[in-house]
């Protein structure tokens, strides 16, 4: 695994091999391999992009879902878990510590379809105690981005 | 009316710098490399606590030396750091920038006529600073075949019996130049043969890639004789903050106190919080910027390197300096064509001394898909050159 290359490609995953090899005087070849390898590892899940959909006319809904449940015998709530990230309109999934157990992020495009999928996927579960539903109003920063700012060099062209 | 003005102050010529900016800022699509401060904001939590104060009403004078907690705190961090140890009551002094504690140490120290030694290329303000103090800058010109560090044999040759002070700056802006505990060892030797004063700007400390900043102060028998100028611009990205601090021997800070209690009063109140905060709580701040510099210094040099411009490996600062003697065009025409043609703005090796001849600074505080635009452009610029040969 390497620290370093996970930290170039993290905020920007388009990064070239060639431009990796420059920053961190590892040769091209080694940083192809090392990040096969780190797929292989599932240390390195994805490439996403991050997108700004407010920006677009497709309606998107997200809600974060607060929910209680009773763990199984012999299955704890890995189990669990399963069952509820299974379902596509699943978009992340954490086990808490605190006041409830699981959060669960719902992305759907109407209110409807979001309530729809607690009504009568999520609450009906057998394990499941309860749930409490917080719809997304606007997002302001996503994965260490604030999506509606675009940054401007503010520093005189030349200085000593 | 000439003759009323400050014939010292008038002897000065303008900065090298200025004209480049003039031309950069008509450009509408220039990229700039001439930057000589972070691209990184001010980390939120240093501002806050700036905006903090003013919200508490802290906007009244501190004592002249600084906040005493700031002082304390820059003696907590230069002995966390670098392991130099100060009183922050007697040896310490916040001041405008590191700026404003070359002026005061220079102004410290010079009785008409002194010499000062000031390793060139180097950083725009010491020989300005040092005439204006009265004394003689003396430029020693360091050598691309060394990197650009300082041997005792270069100091040696440019002593006198007038000389009292040496200025030394590693990491250098504009080079990069860095210089291990081996290699400062004979400075020292030489300081304390020679009864010399170390000025050492140390505004770079923090920005080293390979190996660790050795402070000359750090060395035997060298803090009596070293004043110590830094300051939380380049650190933390704070420049126009405008906060910076000296230490160095109780004798040499209170005359510089005593300076800046009449020039200055204090340092800005607010910019000594945000500092405070800075000083406790941003070495975290400081490793993660120094990472994105590393980065974009290695892919600088392998630029650099592979487009025929050759250029040493910088170990410090946020700088390379790339020769362009390949070209047979002097710096500023390098710098000048260069902007003209493609629209990408460096700084000549001038100006920072006559041996900056041949080279032009390039900074990287930029981000890397800036810089891959700028090598872009200054590669089409040197292969334009090489067809013109042709």
């Amino acid at each position: 695994m390497n620290e370093a290359l996970l930290k170039a490609i993290e905020n920007n995953s388009k990064r070239t091999v060639t431009d990796l090899s420059a920053m961190l005087g590892i040769p091209e070849l080694d940083i192809a391999e090392q990040l096969t390898q780190m797929e292989k590892d599932l240390i390195i899940c994805g490439y996403h992009t991050l997108i700004d959909w407010d920006k677009v006319d497709t309606e998107k809904v997200t809600a974060l879902i607060e929910v209680r449940v009773t763990p199984q015998r012999g299955e704890g709530f890995d189990k669990i878990a399963e069952r509820i990230y299974l379902f596509k309109e699943v978009k992340s999934l954490y086990l808490m510590a605190g006041g409830f157990d699981f959060t669960v992020v719902i992305e759907g495009t109407t209110m409807k379809e979001v309530a729809h999928f607690i009504g009568h996927k999520l609450a009906p579960l057998k394990a499941v105690q309860s749930t409490a539903t917080h719809f997304v109003l606007k997002k302001y920063k996503d994965y260490g981005i604030v999506l509606d700012k675009k940054p401007k060099d503010e520093r005189m062209a030349v200085t000593p | 009316m000439n003759r009323e003005l400050n014939k010292i102050a008038l002897t000065i010529p303008p900065s090298g710098i200025r004209k480049f900016f003039d031309v950069v800022t008509t450009m509408k699509d220039a990229i700039s490399l001439g930057v000589g401060e972070p691209d990184f904001d001010t980390p939120w939590h240093i501002r806050e606590e700036g905006i903090y104060s003013i919200e508490k009403g802290k906007t009244f004078y501190t004592s002249n030396a600084g906040l005493l907690e700031l002082r304390e705190a820059i003696c907590d961090y230069l002995d966390r750091r670098f392991e130099l140890k100060y009183d922050f009551n007697e040896e310490c002094i916040v001041t405008v920038g590191g700026s404003e504690g070359i002026d005061l140490a220079l102004r410290a120290i010079t009785n008409p006529g002194d010499e000062i030694l000031i390793p060139e290329p180097s950083f725009v303000c010491y020989k300005p600073c040092a005439a204006l103090a009265g004394g003689i800058p003396v430029p020693i010109p360091l050598k691309a075949e060394n990197e650009f560090r300082l041997t005792r044999e270069e100091v040696e040759e440019h002593l006198t019996d007038k000389t009292k002070a040496i200025i030394i700056s590693f990491p250098t802006n504009p080079t990069g130049a860095f210089m291990t505990k081996e290699d400062l060892q004979p400075i020292a030797d030489l300081a304390i043969e020679k009864d010399l004063i170390v000025i050492s700007d140390e505004i770079y400390a923090e920005l080293t890639y390979e190996g660790v900043h050795v402070s000359i102060a750090s060395l035997e028998g060298m803090k009596e004789r070293t004043i110590i100028v830094s300051g939380f611009s380049k650190a933390y990205a704070m420049t126009g903050w405008r906060i910076g601090y000296a230490t160095g021997p109780e004798n040499i800070i209170g005359v510089m106190k005593l300076i800046h209690q009449y020039a200055i009063m204090c340092s800005p109140t607010t910019s000594q919080y945000a500092a405070l905060e800075a000083a406790k709580n941003g070495d975290e701040d400081i490793a993660e910027m120094k990472a994105a510099y590393n980065n974009r210094r290695r892919f600088m040099v392998d630029s650099f390197n592979r487009i025929g411009l050759t250029c040493f490996e910088p170990k410090g600062a946020f700088y390379i300096f790339p020769s362009i003697k390949s070209t047979n065009l002097t710096s500023e025409e390098f710098a000048t064509q260069l902007l003209l043609q493609e629209q990408v703005a460096v700084v000549p090796g001038t100006a920072f001394g006559e041996s900056g001849e041949g080279f032009v600074r390039c900074s990287y505080a930029y981000s890397i898909d800036d810089l891959k635009m700028a090598v872009e452009r200054i590669e089409k610029f040197v292969l334009s050159l090489e067809n013109k040969k042709d």
